[in-house]
Parts: structure tokens; C-alpha cells; sequence
């Protein structure tokens, strides 16, 4: 309970600080946040757009962990746990993509452009939709958490190869060589805190949902084997 | 003594799929028509119009995908629908069933894009390779990575109700990084580059067959299982 | 030294957590023979196939052991036949294509003539050059024990072992029965009073207890 507070405190203190904090050429005062040459204000997406896209995949190891798991032990709680942690995963993924598309047609001027990053969450969409798609097509409750789990772990193992792919084909535009230029991170000591604890609010929102998402799924097959 | 006999009963497996495919023409008729038509619509719409050969790489390989996606899950669906499963389950292990369900996917896409590939060259005239090596390791090295990745996701849709609609819908996330590979080697092939230029295309082709083939080889078990 | 033993320990089978049967135990020893029995749905044909090996069971142990050597699950099928209305052959092959396919799968050096006199044990000497597709149900019946004893196996499982099958068939299949009492285990899951008769023992899948049958 005082954690759920604490979580709900910590993330909206990250997003009204990630909003109003003033962006200038010459940081000087402490809450000063360093202007980046063609994001100027838009850069300010990095405190929610980058935990969003970092809890897909996130998500997405999760439920992969969970599905092996579950291969190695058939207990069915492991693939609710994956099918839960994939479930929220799909919802991060739209948000990333919703959120990046946003920010892209503001600044490249066109909502999709098939930036290797763009098609790297694009991939995650499909994988995801294929996924689910895949669970509604099987009957058998083991057997569904079965190939599920395969699909999981095929769809993990060849996804990595985009990044020997993506670079190959595409010039990137992603403001990511913009404010981590030649190794060397742009942001200033506030503006990395800032992200730093947004990410980890992010990534405690997902362990928290995750758990709700599992604990209500849990008393809904309790209620439906009672029914029966 | 075991592997050896494995061996054999890998390609006894292969052998029945080929008579039974030879006798019924379930995949092979389906496959050739679904060549003979898209390609028919593809030089429709082209008509006289001039289109770089580098759109027409890629469009090689949307017909080679989705025809892949027409026939190839033929072989695992029909044990499924005829319930021959349990049959083979009593007979032999799990591997030995892949391995030879493998082979067959395999030489059946390798016909089908020699075949897709040559009509594409004669009637395509926009279409012309100046560097062949090229072309023709990545017509081998794409077709040994699509067919070992479709054959895989064929096993998974076959124990699934909508099994048409399922293969493209979880073979294409899979396949994207080959078919992205293939489609720009064959750019590569088409513009004539040395060889050399090609060698990181074709090491991103050979380390995603491997990855397909040790992932396979470790979970079919957990498919094939009832 | 026992030849064989063949034990089920506390074997349960659940389907979308509905439960199918429960606490399925017994050893069968060489010679021995049990029928399976429990009303329609009651699982028989469930358990057969998780004793064949080829349905894995939601909870206990199978254990079988070959003259002193324990064998593995994955290996079940070497020693085991399996007669069933769910099996299916290739309708697209002729009978004798059909043994000639898993004679080779299963890599056995059984010579032609040990399949000809399968083939005509069952009477299908002279339709063995005809494809499946045109038997008739219980032609196919018959094909399927051809299949099932291709391999001469140590247990013969049987799943409604006579249906489908006319007065010479089910004689047939009585003899193939008695010979398999001899040479190793039987066990058929029936509801049929003369099938039964044939067991030594027997397990009523709604009672679960193994008893001693009336023979």
C-alpha cells in the first residue's frame, strides 16, 4: 500500500520535473536542462518515450523467462505470468509507438518514416500481435502455453539480428546519436537524474502492474473453476 | 549404430512425403499456380512502365515469401487433418519426423525458386543480375533460411484451429531479418558490386540458418509433444 | 529377474484443468494382461495413449523395465504396439507400402515375408496392392494391427480392440490376443464382456481400483 503511494509520488514528481524544468543554451542553475540543437523542447519525450520503449522490451524478456519456465517445469502459474507480462508488453509497445510517432512528425515532419528504430518497435508490434494471435488459436490450455512459449523463445532468438540487419539498411535518424554522440552522453547531470528516475519509476510501474495483472488473473481462474 | 539408423529413418520420412506429394499435388500444384498468377498480376501492373531493378529485388522475394507461405505448412498441417500425428509418434522420435519434414520443405522450396527465379528472369526485363555469385549464393543461403524457419512455425500452426491465416501472421516476424537480408544482397547482385561487398550479407544469412536450425532442433520436441 | 514389468504410478490426466482420471496405478508383469474399462468418456482411450507414450500425463510416473534394462520414455515406442480407432494410416500408400514405411522408420531388418504373413494374418494378402483409401473400416482395422505388430513388441495395446470387425476379424484378433499373453503384456481398454473375459486383470476407470478379474 505505502509502496503503491510511494511509486504513484515518485512518477509524477519525474513528470511534472520532466515538463517544467526550463531547457537553456547555458545551463547554469541547477535545475537548468541542457538545450540539444533541433530538439530544443522535444527533447523532453526522452523522459517518457525511452521508459516506455525500455518496459517493451522489458516485457518481452519477461515473458520470455516465464515461458521457459514454464517449458522446464509445467506449471501453468509460469505461463500465466508470461501471457500477463506479454499482455502488458503489447500495451507499452502502442504507447512507445504512439508516443515516438508523435514526436516524429513534429520533428522529421512525417509520422513514420522507417527509422531502424521505428522498424525495431514495428517488429515488437508484429511479434507481439503475432503472439497473442497464437493464443486464441490454440485450445488446449497446455498445449497453448506450450507453443507459446516456443514462439516466444524463436521470436527472441531472431529478433537480434535487426541489429546486425537494420543498420545495413537504413540510415538512422534517431536523436539517440544526437544526445549520446560519439559515446559521449549530452545531458547534464539534472537531465540524466531526471531520466535515470524515470526509467526506474517505469520499470517499477511494470513489476507492480505485473503483479496486479497476475494476482487478478489468478482469483478469475479461481472464480472460474468454482463455476464449474 | 543409432545415428546411423536415425539417419535412414530421417530419409525414409522425407521419402514419404515426396511419394505421398508426388501422388497427391497438394503443395506442388498450389505453389506453381500461386508463382504462375502473382507473377501474371506483377508484369500486368508493370506494363510498359520502367522500374529500377533494385524495386524489382525486392519484389522477387514478396512472391518467393508468400508463396513459401502458400505450401509449406502443407506438411505438417496434413499429418495434423488426417490425424496421421499419433502414427508417426508410435514409429519414431521427434527429431527424426523434423529432420525429415526439413528435407522435404527444403527441396520442395529449392524447385519452387528455381523455377520462380528463372521465369522471373526471362519475363522481367527490367530485371537484369550483373553479378551472378552473388545472386546465386543468396538465392541458396535465403532459401535454406526460409525454408528452415517456415518449417519450424509449420509445426507450431499445424496444432492450431486457423491454420492458414496463423503461418504469415507468425512466420513474418521471424523472417524479416532473412527477407530484409535477401532483398538487399539481391540489390547488391543486381548492381553489380565485387563479391567481397557482399560477404557481410551473407554471414548475417548463414549465422541466422544456424540460430534457426539449434533453436529448432531444441524445442521441436516441445511442439511435436502431446 | 522378472523379463518384464510395466508400472503406472499414480498417473492423472487433467485437460483444461478438467479432470479426467485420477490415481491410475498397477504393475504389470511378462504374461500378464488387464483390461481397461469405464463409461463412455471415462478416459480409456486418454490412458492408453499415455501408456503408449504418446500423450504425456498431467501428473505420476510410467515405469518399464526390459530384462533387467530401464526404458526410456522416449524409447517406449521401439517396444510398444498400439491399436486404436484414433490411429490412422496413409490413405495415399497401398497397404504394403504402408508396413514397407514403418518397417523402415522403425529401421528393423524384418524380411518381405514376415510383412506378407502379417498381411495375411489379417487377410489382406490380396488387396495389400491396393491403396488404403478404398478399405473398408474394417480392413483398415485389420491393417492397423499389421502396423501394430510389425515390430513384434513387448506390449500390445489395444484401444476397442473389435470394432469395426466381422466374425473372422474379431477370431483373428482373439488368437493375435492370446499369443500376445504368451510372449509379453496385454492391455485393452474395451467395454465388451468378452474382451474382459480375456484379461487377468482389470480397472474400472470409475471405480479406479485394480482387482482380479473373474476368469
Amino acid at each position: 500500500m505505502t509502496l503503491k503511494l510511494l511509486l504513484g509520488l515518485w512518477l509524477s514528481l519525474v513528470i511534472i520535473v520532466g515538463i517544467a524544468f526550463p531547457i537553456t543554451v547555458n545551463p547554469t542553475n541547477w535545475y537548468d536542462l541542457p538545450l540539444v540543437p533541433g530538439l530544443e523542447d522535444k527533447a523532453r519525450i526522452i523522459f517518457f518515450h525511452v521508459p516506455m520503449a525500455w518496459v517493451t522490451t522489458l516485457a518481452f524478456i519477461t515473458s520470455l523467462i516465464f515461458g521457459i519456465k514454464f517449458l522446464s517445469n509445467k506449471n501453468m502459474d509460469n505461463d500465466l505470468k508470461s501471457a500477463s507480462a506479454a499482455g502488458l508488453g503489447l500495451m507499452f509497445c502502442v504507447l512507445a509507438t504512439v508516443t515516438g510517432s508523435l514526436w516524429a512528425k513534429f520533428n522529421w515532419g512525417s509520422f513514420w518514416n522507417w527509422d531502424p528504430r521505428e522498424t525495431s518497435i514495428f517488429v515488437l508490434l508484429l511479434i507481439y500481435g503475432a503472439y497473442f494471435a497464437l493464443r486464441s488459436a490454440v485450445e488446449g490450455e497446455e498445449k497453448r502455453a506450450t507453443l507459446s512459449a516456443v514462439y516466444a523463445i524463436i521470436a527472441g532468438v531472431t529478433a537480434p539480428f535487426f541489429i546486425f540487419v537494420m543498420p545495413r539498411m537504413i540510415e538512422g535518424l534517431h536523436p539517440n546519436e544526437a544526445i549520446v554522440s560519439s559515446g559521449k552522453i549530452s545531458m547534464n547531470p539534472t537531465m540524466l537524474i531526471i531520466f535515470l528516475s524515470s526509467l526506474a519509476g517505469f520499470t517499477s510501474l511494470f513489476f507492480w502492474m505485473l503483479n496486479l495483472k497476475v494476482r487478478a488473473e489468478r482469483l478469475e481462474l479461481k472464480h472460474y473453476l468454482k463455476g464449474e | 549404430m543409432k545415428t546411423g539408423s536415425s539417419i535412414s529413418a530421417t530419409w525414409t520420412i522425407f521419402k514419404k512425403d515426396m511419394y505421398s506429394e508426388l501422388r497427391t499435388r497438394y503443395a506442388l500444384n498450389a505453389l506453381l499456380m500461386f508463382v504462375i498468377t502473382t507473377l501474371s498480376v506483377i508484369l500486368f501492373s508493370i506494363g510498359n512502365e520502367n522500374v529500377s531493378p533494385e524495386l524489382l529485388a525486392g519484389v522477387l522475394w514478396i512472391i518467393i515469401f508468400f508463396s513459401t507461405m502458400s505450401g509449406l505448412s502443407r506438411t505438417f498441417v496434413s499429418e495434423e487433418e488426417r490425424g496421421t500425428v499419433m502414427t508417426l509418434h508410435l514409429i519414431a522420435r521427434p527429431l527424426t519426423v523434423f529432420f525429415g519434414k526439413l528435407l522435404f520443405n527444403l527441396i520442395l522450396l529449392g524447385a519452387l525458386n528455381v523455377f520462380t527465379v528463372v521465369l522471373y528472369l526471362l519475363l522481367v526485363t527490367g530485371f537484369s543480375v550483373v553479378n551472378y555469385p552473388i545472386f546465386i549464393i543468396t538465392i541458396i543461403l535465403g532459401t535454406l533460411g526460409l525454408g528452415s524457419g517456415s518449417t519450424i512455425i509449420a509445426a507450431i500452426i499445424a496444432k492450431a484451429n486457423t491454420k492458414g491465416t496463423l503461418y504469415p501472421v507468425l512466420s513474418f516476424p521471424i523472417l524479416l531479418p532473412l527477407l530484409l537480408t535477401v532483398i538487399n544482397a539481391t540489390k547488391l547482385s543486381v548492381e553489380g558490386v565485387p563479391l567481397v561487398d557482399a560477404i557481410g550479407e551473407f554471414q548475417v544469412l548463414i549465422s541466422y540458418l544456424i540460430v534457426l536450425l539449434a533453436i529448432s532442433y531444441l524445442l521441436f520436441e516441445y511442439i511435436w509433444k502431446e | 529377474m522378472n523379463l518384464i514389468s510395466f508400472s503406472a504410478e499414480n498417473i492423472a490426466k487433467t485437460f483444461n484443468r478438467r479432470k479426467i482420471f485420477n490415481d491410475i496405478s498397477f504393475t504389470m508383469k511378462e504374461f500378464n494382461s488387464l483390461a481397461i474399462t469405464g463409461r463412455n468418456g471415462s478416459g480409456k482411450s486418454t490412458l492408453l495413449k499415455i501408456l503408449a507414450g504418446v500423450l504425456s500425463p498431467t501428473k505420476g510416473e510410467m515405469n518399464l523395465v526390459i530384462e533387467g534394462r530401464v526404458i526410456k520414455k522416449e524409447e517406449y515406442f521401439v517396444h510398444l504396439g498400439l491399436v486404436s480407432p484414433y490411429l490412422q494410416l496413409y490413405d495415399e500408400f497401398t497397404g504394403w507400402e504402408n508396413l514397407d514405411f514403418f518397417r523402415k522408420v522403425r529401421g528393423l531388418d524384418t524380411a518381405d515375408e514376415y510383412l506378407a504373413e502379417l498381411l495375411s494374418r489379417v487377410n489382406l494378402s490380396d488387396r495389400k496392392n491396393d491403396f488404403v483409401r478404398t478399405y473398408s473400416s474394417g480392413m483398415k482395422q485389420r491393417l492397423k494391427y499389421a502396423f501394430a505388430l510389425i515390430h513384434r513388441p513387448v506390449i500390445l495395446l489395444l484401444d476397442e480392440p473389435t470394432s469395426n470387425l466381422d466374425d473372422e476379424g474379431i477370431a483373428t484378433v482373439y488368437q493375435i490376443m492370446e499369443e500376445q499373453k504368451k510372449s509379453g503384456i496385454l492391455i485393452v481398454a474395451t467395454n465388451d464382456k468378452e474382451d474382459i473375459t480375456m484379461c487377468e486383470y482389470v480397472i474400472d476407470l470409475n471405480i479406479q481400483t485394480l482387482k482380479k478379474g473373474e476368469k
